[in-house]
């Protein structure tokens, strides 16, 4: 800069050196814009927390006073809450609790032999198949097993995944 | 324009950290749980597990700190220069009332990860006030949420640090920035003469942009200290464990604990000694915010040789306390090196003579 013999940059018969900076200026913002955007887009989007994976849960005794009066009972399989029901002598079934609509948590009708969510409706069978309201899928179901602790005592209900 | 332009960067630089300050720390309420049960483990968490928790809460952290130190040059630069004087009483005093705003929030923040250090820190601190007499007690039980420092402390000094402090900081905040933009920027009366033969720049974009470009400095410095020494965490406090060897409180106010560490036991008319001294620096903060109105010298004269005089005495005994608290000249150097630091720039920014245009 500072002779005149010297075109000066902006002039359209020597773009250049404009041109450069301004390329330059800009990159280098973009990149300082960049690499504050990504930590902070990286910080608020929450990490992965592995779960103790569940395999099975004991579910107490067959003449557990809850499953003989009201049908059912809810039972913490890890983080995730499962629905065993007693749908008659010595019938059990076990389903996820959560309702495939809308993630409520079920719980069972006795007296219908349905599987209710009061969230909006849904309503499944004693197979876990949505018969009614908005439910997309079934429920995910687990396997029961009775298991004989010892002798002369009621036998014991295991829940596990199927 | 004028040989102590430098000077006019520390309140746009309070400000830049203020800005990290908040965007941070709305960053880390997404995961901070304010309970004395879960804080240590969530700083923790945000610390090992988030990806670039490391990074956030050490900017916070070290954001903090920077920011406490550019408003006490800010503050001092301001004395020094009369920066105070009629019209810009209400700035000044505005501008008192953040700083100690901004020690509020390093004292509130400071607890929150409930470690040994903080947890100590805070017995500490609440007790001072409680040694003041008559209003000691209700504040030490209003500070504390209670008789000792407890979960409901935590709960307490988050709410502070998160709500009732920024509240007040936006409204002090907004009155002081809008004052600067009416009445513009001061000039010192050594520079009265200087000044009148430049033409003055203009805010926007001149100065603003020249205060953009230091910003982008002080980001890369700041990430730069923030990644080589990351904050540290500690241990979970513990009510029941005795407290450190060396505990000592944060920086800005090692002059002030220090000062209370030669005060010996004892009473007289009923007040404990150690009362003393609070009562002394309590008074000190209420003269610095009524300065303009003390200083009429400058009015009449121009000069007010006492007040540079009162603050070279201040500045000394506070860095001196400082330096002593922690057996070091580091804070001496650190002094040194900050007025080093402004009069490089303020050679390296004189703006060069033109030569005559031919």
């Amino acid at each position: 800069m500072g002779t005149s013999q010297v075109p000066h940059g902006d002039s359209p018969a020597d773009p250049g050196r404009r041109g450069f900076i301004n390329w330059f200026l800009g990159t280098s913002i973009g990149a300082l814009f960049a690499s504050v955007a990504y930590p902070v887009l990286r910080f608020v989007s929450p990490p992965e927390i592995p779960e103790a994976s569940m395999n099975q849960v004991e579910a107490g005794p067959i003449n557990d006073p809850e499953l003989l009066e009201i049908g059912y009972k809810i039972l913490r399989f890890g983080a995730e809450p499962v629905i065993l029901i007693r749908g008659g002598e010595g019938d059990f079934r076990a389903f996820a609790a959560t309702c495939t609509h809308l993630d409520c948590i079920v719980e069972y009708h006795k007296d219908k032999k349905r599987i209710w969510c009061n969230c909006h409706n849904g309503e499944y069978n004693l197979s876990g198949q949505q018969v009614a309201g908005p439910p997309p899928r079934p429920l995910e179901s687990f396997k029961v097993d009775l298991v004989v602790k010892a002798v002369g005592e009621p036998e014991h209900i295991v829940v596990s995944r199927a | 324009m004028h040989r102590y332009s430098v000077i006019y960067y520390f309140g746009g630089m309070t400000l830049f950290f203020l800005i990290v300050q908040l965007l941070t720390g709305i960053m880390l309420m997404l995961y901070y749980r304010p309970s004395a049960a879960e804080a240590f483990e969530s700083v923790e968490f945000i610390m090992t597990v988030v990806p670039f928790g490391w990074l956030i809460r050490s900017l916070h952290s070290w954001s903090a700190n920077l920011m406490v130190f550019f408003a006490f040059l800010h503050l001092v630069t301001v004395y020094f220069s009369k920066g105070y004087r009629k019209p810009r009483e209400i700035t000044w005093i505005t501008g008192c009332i953040l700083l100690f705003l901004a020690l509020a929030f390093g004292f509130s923040g400071y607890l929150l990860p409930w470690n040994k250090l903080a947890f100590f820190a805070t017995k500490v601190g609440t007790d001072i006030a409680g040694a003041v007499p008559v209003v000691g007690e209700w504040t030490l039980r209003f500070l504390r949420g209670g008789d000792r420092v407890t979960g409901g402390t935590l709960s307490r000094f988050y709410g502070w640090h998160v709500a009732i402090l920024p509240a007040f900081l936006t409204i002090l905040l907004g009155v002081h920035l809008l004052l600067v933009q009416i009445q513009g920027m001061s000039v010192p009366p050594r520079a009265e003469e200087e000044a009148s033969r430049r033409r003055p720049m203009k805010f926007f974009p001149n100065f603003a942009l020249r205060d953009l470009f230091g910003w982008i400095l002080a980001l890369g410095v700041l990430v730069a200290i923030a990644a080589l020494f990351p904050w540290e965490l500690g241990e979970k406090a513990d009510p029941f464990a005795p407290a450190y060897k060396d505990i000592r409180p944060e920086w800005y106010f090692m002059f002030m604990f220090e000062t209370l560490k030669f005060v010996p036991g004892g009473e007289i008319f009923g007040v404990e000694y150690e009362a003393i001294p609070i009562l002394l620096f309590s008074l000190g903060g209420l003269l610095m915010v009524l300065v303009p109105f003390l200083d009429r010298g400058i009015e009449r004269t121009g000069h007010s040789r006492a007040f540079t005089v009162v603050g070279v005495v201040a500045v000394t005994y506070m860095v001196g306390m400082t330096a002593w608290g922690y057996r070091s000249w580091a804070p001496i150097l650190v002094v040194a090196a900050t007025v080093a630091l402004v009069y490089v720039l303020r050679w390296g920014t004189q703006r060069a003579k033109r030569e005559p245009e031919s």
